[in-house]
């Protein structure tokens, strides 16, 4: 009602906003895969997995500032190839952080009680979380503006600017790979199965150990691209990732929670809403009450519809 | 085949206490056991609080400055806010511990408590003018002035109520999504106290300024001329010592109250549930009402503590209510042992002082004696890696807590299909009803 009202009210309002909700939705999806992935195979929710994407967004903004020395006035060239590499790193950072968490705290407690896993994912929360303000002090960094936020184009008073185009064309391609990893793929066929039943899948000649090892280092890569695509738009703090995780794990939760389909769709559900809510809107409650919103949400869908907008039966989005 | 070996190693040990003790090594603690029960069980406790009751007095002959690795003990003010937390850490056992129930907003029902003592025993609402019972206030002051003891007592209730209003609809969800549920309203509430300052005009929290000064506690001035007794704690120069008084009454009485709901009829049917839901309803036990409970009697704790911190400190601010404080109230819970109260009164005392000044303390000796004039740390700046070192050490090498109740042990060895307790393997469907009855969870085989 209230959006149908204000799409009438200001059309170009409106678009603008879808825009950035798709922008913001495009980090979260990158972060709620994550968290998706690894509860889909071993139904434990990530808690560092927010803090290893903050770290790895600080790392991403030293590498970008201190060692390629990239500003908005090097060129076209050197952006996009230094910008490629910092993907490459990044994803690898993260990547190695994540895999690293879970073979140092959760792999040694694979038959231990749940709440005993869960609880070490706080800690691990904690203390990376801890390595982030250590390395990188209690500062927000920032990177200089190397997409410009210039429109492309625009049609009728709404602009597709740089930076909405940059963080989309990143996206698509990630999650399509993604998809092709996880459907068509050994590896992939294999965390399915794991995701399925685990028992069997070892009887089956799984390396179990492996495939998990393996989708941590997945969901780290996403939170790596995630986390310098969030960079590219916004200051990042040793603190960021944890409030971020818990949006990025809402919207995994929203999509239902272990289908990869369902977390990209709750993640851009979940973007659209903070744009509406923090945008120019007639009646938004405004960006203090954002982070009630994105929770009230979450509640509302945990009692109501547990298994999210999708499902959360399919495995691993199969 | 576990339960075989485990009680062929109950039999071993019990021969070689009786072994020990026939050699005659142990002859103290053979007479110690021909005591009475309740002397037993009462000698320590009296001992121990002898010498809590009397810690503002001996404090200041203790050596400060340079106790070996902790510096100083702590001061009465940092005992106070030591024991509220422990006291919270109680409230939350028995949503944890007792009922097996995940909560992850603990601090949801600090900050009710807090801001119904702001509410009920402040300025806040300049638009009336109501006193009962207040003391130390002046007649004239404008806003809602209730004896705080009272004032205790309904923000406590009115917690218990909080914790029902949330619980009701969220208590059918298990395991994480309970948890994650609760940590939902964990974030809400400290977001809505911080920006409910202007609902539709209406200041209700005044933002994140928060609500301050609140009463203080105290007897009133007849009182005070008759028996002696304090007026008002804030006017007294020991103000500090009366509070940690009352702090302490009020975490013996919570651990009374404790001890007692799990003797109780619902105690044990709390214990059921956390052994193994299903079992328990099909026994016959009301899920629901006996989960709402375990969640109302968790908040009025948490109520009452947090109106009486929020006394202590003359104030409540947003920025006390951070996810930080309800993992950190968890961790007491896991330390001690789940379900332990002692357990809990240990862990809570070592983990509430490590955060008010012990682990600043730790790094001043270290640095003043360990490390050299170069190589200084900044202990603080580690202070929640240190804790999430602390909990994952824990949960590696010692899941059932520092003192952990026997019955809670045998759970974790023999494996109960307890909500808490499935190993991370076994989840799948488990928010289905009938999870429960899947095969036992076997070690997985590597490779």
């Amino acid at each position: 009602m209230w959006t149908a009202y204000n799409l009438v009210h200001s059309p170009a309002t409106f678009f603008t906003i879808f825009l950035i909700g798709l922008q913001q939705g495009s980090v979260y999806a990158l972060v709620a895969l994550g968290y998706t992935l690894v509860y889909g195979i071993l139904q434990l929710i990530n808690f560092a997995h927010g803090d290893v994407f903050a770290l790895t967004g600080l790392f991403a903004s030293s590498l970008i500032t201190n060692h390629f020395h990239l500003s908005e006035t090097s060129s076209v060239i050197s952006i996009v190839f230094g910008l490629l590499a910092v993907f490459l790193i990044a994803m690898a950072f993260g990547a190695i952080i994540d895999a690293g968490i879970e073979f140092v705290a959760y792999r040694r407690l694979r038959n231990a009680p749940r709440l005993a896993v869960l609880i070490t994912a706080v800690g691990m929360s904690f203390i990376v979380q801890n390595i982030s303000l250590v390395f990188f002090d209690v500062n927000f960094r920032s990177i200089p503006p190397l997409i410009s936020e210039g429109d492309v184009f625009s049609i009728g008073g709404v602009g597709l600017n740089w930076q909405t185009l940059f963080v989309v064309a990143v996206t698509v391609p990630v999650l399509l790979i993604l998809s092709w990893l996880v459907k068509s793929t050994r590896q992939g066929k294999a965390m399915r199965a794991t995701a399925q039943d685990p028992e069997a899948s070892a009887m089956m000649g799984i390396n179990v150990n492996r495939t998990i090892s393996f989708t941590f280092l997945l969901a780290g890569g996403l939170a790596g691209i995630g986390a310098v695509l969030f960079l590219v738009q916004f200051n990042i703090r040793y603190d960021t990732g944890f409030e971020l995780g818990l949006i990025a794990f809402t919207a995994a939760v929203l999509g239902g929670i272990g289908n990869l389909y369902g977390a990209v769709l709750g993640a851009l559900i979940i973007g659209m809403i903070q744009a509406m809510n923090e945008g120019p809107f007639l009646w938004a409650p405004g960006s203090d009450w954002t982070r009630s919103i994105v929770f009230g949400i979450l509640i509302a869908i945990l009692v109501f519809r547990p298994e999210g907008l999708l499902g959360e039966r399919t495995p691993e989005g199969g | 085949m576990a339960r075989r070996r485990d009680r062929a190693r109950g039999a071993y040990r019990s021969y070689r206490a009786q072994a020990a003790e026939r050699s005659g090594v142990n002859t103290l603690r053979g007479e110690w056991r021909k005591l009475p029960g309740p002397v037993r069980t009462f000698t320590p406790i009296v001992i121990l609080l002898g010498i809590a009751i009397a810690y503002p007095f001996y404090l200041s002959s203790l050596p400060t400055g340079n106790v070996p690795l902790i510096y100083s003990f702590p001061s009465v003010r940092s005992a106070v806010t030591i024991l509220v937390f422990t006291t919270m850490a109680v409230g939350l056992n028995v949503v944890v511990g007792y009922c097996g129930l995940l909560d992850l907003g603990y601090v949801a029902f600090y900050a009710i408590g807090a801001y119904t003592a702001g509410w009920l025993a402040s300025g806040q609402f300049q638009q009336v003018n109501f006193h009962f019972g207040s003391v130390g206030v002046s007649r004239d002051a404008r806003g809602i002035h209730i004896s705080i003891w009272l004032v205790l007592i309904i923000a406590a209730l009115l917690t218990a109520y909080g914790g029902v209003l949330i619980g009701l609809p969220t208590l059918r969800l298990r395991g994480d999504y309970l948890a994650i549920v609760t940590l939902g309203f964990g974030e809400i509430i400290p977001q809505f106290v911080r920006n409910a300052d202007s609902l539709h005009g209406f200041d209700l929290t005044h933002g994140t300024f928060g609500i301050s000064p609140i009463d203080s506690p105290g007897f009133g001035n007849r009182l005070h001329t008759s028996l002696g007794l304090p007026a008002a704690y804030s006017q007294e120069f020991t103000a500090d010592r009366l509070f940690f008084w009352t702090a302490l009454v009020l975490l013996l009485v919570t651990i009374f109250c404790c001890i007692r709901l799990r003797d109780s009829r619902l105690g044990r049917a709390w214990i059921a549930i956390r052994e193994d839901e299903t079992a328990a309803g099909a026994m016959g036990i009301p899920l629901m009402r006996t989960k709402t409970w375990a969640y109302a009697i968790g908040a009025f704790f948490g109520g009452a503590a947090g109106a009486f911190i929020a006394s202590f400190n003359a104030g409540a601010f947003p920025s006390q209510f951070s996810f930080n404080i309800s993992v950190f109230l968890l961790c007491m819970v896991i330390l001690g042992g789940m379900g332990s109260i002692w357990g809990v009164v240990v862990a809570g005392v070592i983990l509430s002082w490590l955060n008010v000044e012990g682990l600043a303390n730790i790094g001043t000796w270290l640095n003043d004696n360990i490390f050299p004039q170069s190589h200084q740390i900044e202990v603080a700046k580690y202070q929640f890696g240190i804790y999430g070192i602390i909990i994952v050490l824990m949960m590696m090498f010692r899941p059932q807590g520092l003192i952990p109740e026997a019955r809670r042990k045998r759970e974790i060895e023999e494996g109960t299909r307890g909500a808490l307790d499935e190993p991370l393997y076994e989840m799948r469907g488990a928010d289905e009803p009938g999870a429960g009855e899947r095969g036992a969870g076997g070690p997985i085989p590597r490779g």
